[in-house]
């Protein structure tokens, strides 16, 4: 499988993506008092969890790290049939926190409004930051991100894969034609 | 993992992956009730009827609130305030639900068949929440779940189910459930509450509640109907208590961190002494709490049951 | 009118007949059966070549629903699917709206057959008033007007003195009581037969005693009395055993048993299946063995179907509330010839089961070709292929079990008094 399609970023290319967006959060959020991660499963989490090692490695701070399921708030019950539930497990109070929410590819954006839908029903937040590692546009909600590990225009019939290893570090980003 | 199935009419269709899903999907519920915001918009704008055509306060509870937390409106019929005193049958009263477009009618029904009944004759899906003696699907998946939860599996537990064998519906729902997921099951009950051929369903029959009990890793004590006293088939509830009722003496027999349920409501000093149903290894409201988020599972998995799931 | 029936194999079991024939019909009595018949002699000719010519069948347990229940069954329809399952005579039961515990009633029924039926109708009458099980009919009126038997069938006679006397006070007219047996107090609440199905599917069982300790009292009765008893749908081994051992003690005692009881087993239940839904229930594999071992060795007299009409409402419901009963005239030959396809009975045994059995069990003066007898004649295709299709059975209700079962063998000519009543 991770033969096919091209190589958009290899293993170093997705740590020097995720670097710099350590350093934008920081430097957006005058530091990170009150900043916290939330990955999104499956894939963000992973994303969210690499992140937070690069800003520990920058600030000397352990920033809260989160990960949410957004099955139950998913709006294709009807036409894609019930999926497994995952864990939401947010081991910290929302309110009056800058959420920066991490995805791995942002698409329609449709992911990113069932998950700030599920964090409002966790709590209040201050504010909701994105950080994706590739934005392949065909947006078809007003959703943009803050963060942004690579910009790739695709056709809608293409697909993106990250792959991750076995200790899920993500090794490679591939563009698949179908 | 794929759940294609469009109704829940018994533990007996459910494969041990169908069981599995129901159990971790329901872990995955179980922390909305822990919430201060106890809702989530899953089933935002679907419709379930549960249809109550027997008495019945905690199961129709349990899935009324698992309707509401997932955002599904909930609207209850029960058995008074239904059409079945009045004559109709229960194909009318279905075809009188299912024009107003219900997806899912939850149904509770003193005749044995009578969901499947419905399910023959009805577009939406169909989730028996008890039918006469045969069988209370979700209440057999909350009793694992809740096994799950204390023992960490159910592969090689030994379970014992002590009462009316005979009239429980609990107990079949659970035989088909607990040997799927491969536990051993024994049961015990006075000779008149034994039906024939049960041990065929998988289960080791006693008539003594201690050679049931003995090493068990969970003791469930069933419901006695209050009624069945001076009937034929119990003498006196007191002599019931004295033969088969669980007592800390009884319960000594089981493992040490053997646990006691009970599906409920409990008659107290009869088939459950209070220092048991009280005691350190009950776990009975956290049956009752699981209830919830079962229910909520499979309020879930039979929404997008039709179609697969990657 | 004269009819020929040409180069059909001629059974007749009443005379241990049994070789091809033909047979010729004069004036509505058996006129000749002969190597050969010229077909001069004849105004119509049948060819039944390949086929079976056989006394015409007799059912002795069906339920007309006529007078007071016309919307499940009526005289006009319950004899019309009769002779279509190749029947020339029934039996029918007086559990109608009245009962028939009366002359009246009886007369009733005599006359609408005679008018309106297709074939012979032999009434039976209640054994006790409303069959309430406890004050005696008039059953020498009754005798006087028509039934050759009482029954209340649908209930047992529960008292066991008010059982003693009627098999004492029909005994010298010459009728045979028909028994129901069946112990209420065991059945209780059942709604099928115990068992592993029942418990598997949360049903209420009706256990094989509940049948067994009735017959055994019955039988006990009749040997005690002298009566003439015959019990109606036998379904339990136990209830063989009682008969068997009673007939070689020489009680005077009959029985039937029916073709869903010798066919089917309490498997058919499954999925609620109200179809499958009788009284007696369908009972264990062992139960059927023990029926067919019955027909086999003669200890069960007649194959009886207890066709039981039901409209579509009764039987479209929870199971626990559906009406009890199937009906049977149309697929009770094809499933008799199924045991003769199986090695149970040979074919002269099957046409007996159906024909000369149960006119002695009833005492009906029919199921014979004897020359001079009344023609009475049913002409059978014993490899003629068909399915059960429920829009097509004759009977007004279709409550039966055996939709979409493949048959072989049916009626292709029913014959009654001379007269050919159906035919295809």
């Amino acid at each position: 499988m991770a033969e096919q399609g091209t190589l958009i970023l290899d293993k170093a290319g997705v740590r020097r993506a995720l670097t710099r967006i350590a350093h934008e959060i920081i430097e957006r959020n005058k530091g990170v008092e009150n900043v916290a991660l939330v990955g999104i499963r499956s894939g963000g989490d992973d994303l969210a969890k690499l992140l937070a090692r690069q800003i520990a490695a920058i600030e000397n701070i352990e920033v809260p790290l989160g990960t949410i399921d957004i099955t139950m708030y998913r709006d294709d019950l009807d036409s894609r049939g019930s999926k497994p539930i995952g864990k939401t497990e947010i081991p910290f109070s929302l309110d009056d926190m800058k959420i920066v929410l991490v995805d791995d590819v942002l698409f329609t954006g449709r992911t990113i409004r069932a998950a700030m839908d599920a964090l409002m029903d966790l709590g209040r937040p201050r504010a909701i930051q994105l950080s994706v590692l590739i934005d392949r546009g065909h947006r078809e909600l007003p959703i943009r991100p803050d963060f942004v590990g690579r910009n790739l225009p695709t056709a809608i019939n293409e697909k993106i894969d990250v792959v991750f290893d076995g200790e899920r570090n993500p090794l490679e980003v591939r563009l698949i034609k179908s | 993992m794929a759940f294609n199935h469009k109704h829940i009419l018994g533990t007996e269709y459910l494969s041990r992956e169908d069981i599995q899903l129901i159990l971790d999907t329901a872990e995955s519920f179980r922390e909305i009730n822990t919430r201060s915001i106890k809702k989530v918009p899953t089933l935002r704008g679907k419709t379930i009827i549960n249809a109550f055509f027997e008495n019945s306060t905690r199961t129709r509870l349990s899935f009324e609130i698992a309707g509401k937390r997932l955002s599904a409106d909930t609207v209850n019929i029960s058995g008074s305030a239904s059409s079945v005193t009045k004559g109709e049958t229960l194909e009318d009263t279905a075809r009188n639900i299912e024009v107003m477009h219900p997806d899912i009618i939850v149904i509770r029904h003193g005749h044995s068949g009578a969901p499947h009944y419905l399910a023959e004759r009805l577009n939406c899906s169909v989730i028996n929440a008890g039918d006469g003696a045969h069988e209370h699907p979700s209440q057999a998946l909350l009793d694992i779940l809740t096994m799950r939860q204390h023992k960490g599996k159910i592969d090689g537990l030994k379970v014992a189910i002590v009462g009316d064998i005979a009239h429980s519906r609990v107990v079949r729902s659970n035989l088909y459930a607990l040997n799927k997921m491969g536990a051993d099951v024994h049961l015990a009950g006075p000779g008149t509450m034994m039906p024939s051929g049960i041990e065929r369903l998988g289960a080791t029959v006693h008539y003594d509640i201690r050679a049931a009990v003995k090493d068990a890793d969970v003791v469930m004590m069933l419901r006695i109907q209050l009624e069945r006293q001076g009937m034929t088939l119990l003498p006196t509830l007191r002599e019931y208590a004295r033969f088969f009722g669980l007592n800390d003496d009884v319960l000594k027999l089981a493992k040490a961190d053997a646990i006691v349920m009970h599906p409920g409501p409990m008659n107290r000093g009869v088939e459950i002494s209070s220092a048991v149903a009280d005691g350190p290894q009950n776990v009975i409201l956290g049956q009752v709490e699981n209830g919830v988020a079962v229910r909520m599972a499979l309020l879930y998995l039979v929404s997008g049951g039709e179609q697969a799931v990657e | 009118m004269k009819i020929l029936i040409k180069g059909g194999r001629v059974i007749d079991p009443s005379r241990n007949f049994d070789q091809v024939a033909d047979l010729l019909i004069e004036d509505g009595k058996i006129a000749a059966i002969e190597t050969t018949i010229d077909t001069k002699a004849a105004d119509q000719v049948i060819d039944a070549t390949g086929q079976l010519v056989t006394p015409g069948l007799i059912d002795i347990h069906v339920h007309l629903r006529d007078p007071g229940l016309e919307y499940k069954e009526d005289i006009v329809t319950g004899t019309l699917a009769a002779v279509a399952g190749g029947f020339t005579s029934v039996a029918c039961m007086p559990n109608t709206k009245p009962v028939n515990d009366n002359k009246a009633v009886t007369q009733y029924i005599i006359n609408k057959a005679k008018n309106d039926g297709y074939c012979n109708v032999f009434p039976i009458g209640a054994i006790t008033k409303g069959m309430a099980g406890e004050t005696l009919s008039e059953m020498g009126e009754l005798k006087e007007a028509g039934c050759l038997a009482v029954s209340d069938d649908g209930r047992p006679v529960s008292d066991g003195e008010v059982m003693r006397r009627a098999l004492e006070y029909s005994r010298p007219f010459g009728i045979t009581v028909v028994s129901h047996t069946e112990d209420l107090s065991l059945v209780g609440e059942g709604v099928m037969n115990d068992g592993f199905v029942a418990t598997e599917l949360g049903l209420k069982g009706i256990p094989w005693v509940a049948e067994d300790t009735m017959t055994a009292r019955d039988v006990m009765l009749a040997e005690f009395t002298g009566g003439r008893l015959h019990v109606a749908h036998i379904s339990t081994k136990g209830g063989v055993d009682i008969v068997r051992q009673a007939k070689a003690r020489g009680v005077n005692v009959t029985c039937e048993a029916t073709p869903h009881h010798f066919t089917l087993t309490d498997e058919a239940v499954r999925g609620y299946n109200t179809d499958a839904k009788m009284n007696p229930p369908l009972r264990s594999a062992a139960d059927v063995a023990a029926i067919c071992a019955g027909l086999a060795d003669g200890t069960i007299d007649a194959i009886a179907t207890d066709h039981a009409p039901h409209h579509i409402d009764e039987k479209n419901v929870e199971f626990r509330i559906a009406m009890n009963g199937i009906v049977g005239l149309e697929t009770a030959l094809p499933l008799t010839l199924e045991l003769v396809a199986a090695g149970t009975i040979d074919l002269p045994r099957a046409v007996a089961l159906l024909s000369c059995g149960p006119a002695h069990a009833l005492n009906i003066p029919r199921g014979t070709l004897e020359i001079a007898a009344p023609a009475d004649v049913t002409v059978i295709d014993p490899s003629l292929k068909w399915t059960v299709v429920r829009e097509e059975l004759k009977s007004k209700s279709r409550n039966t079990p055996f939709t979409g079962r493949k048959m072989k063998g049916a009626a292709t000519c029913t014959i009654v008094g001379g007269k050919i009543v159906f035919s295809r």
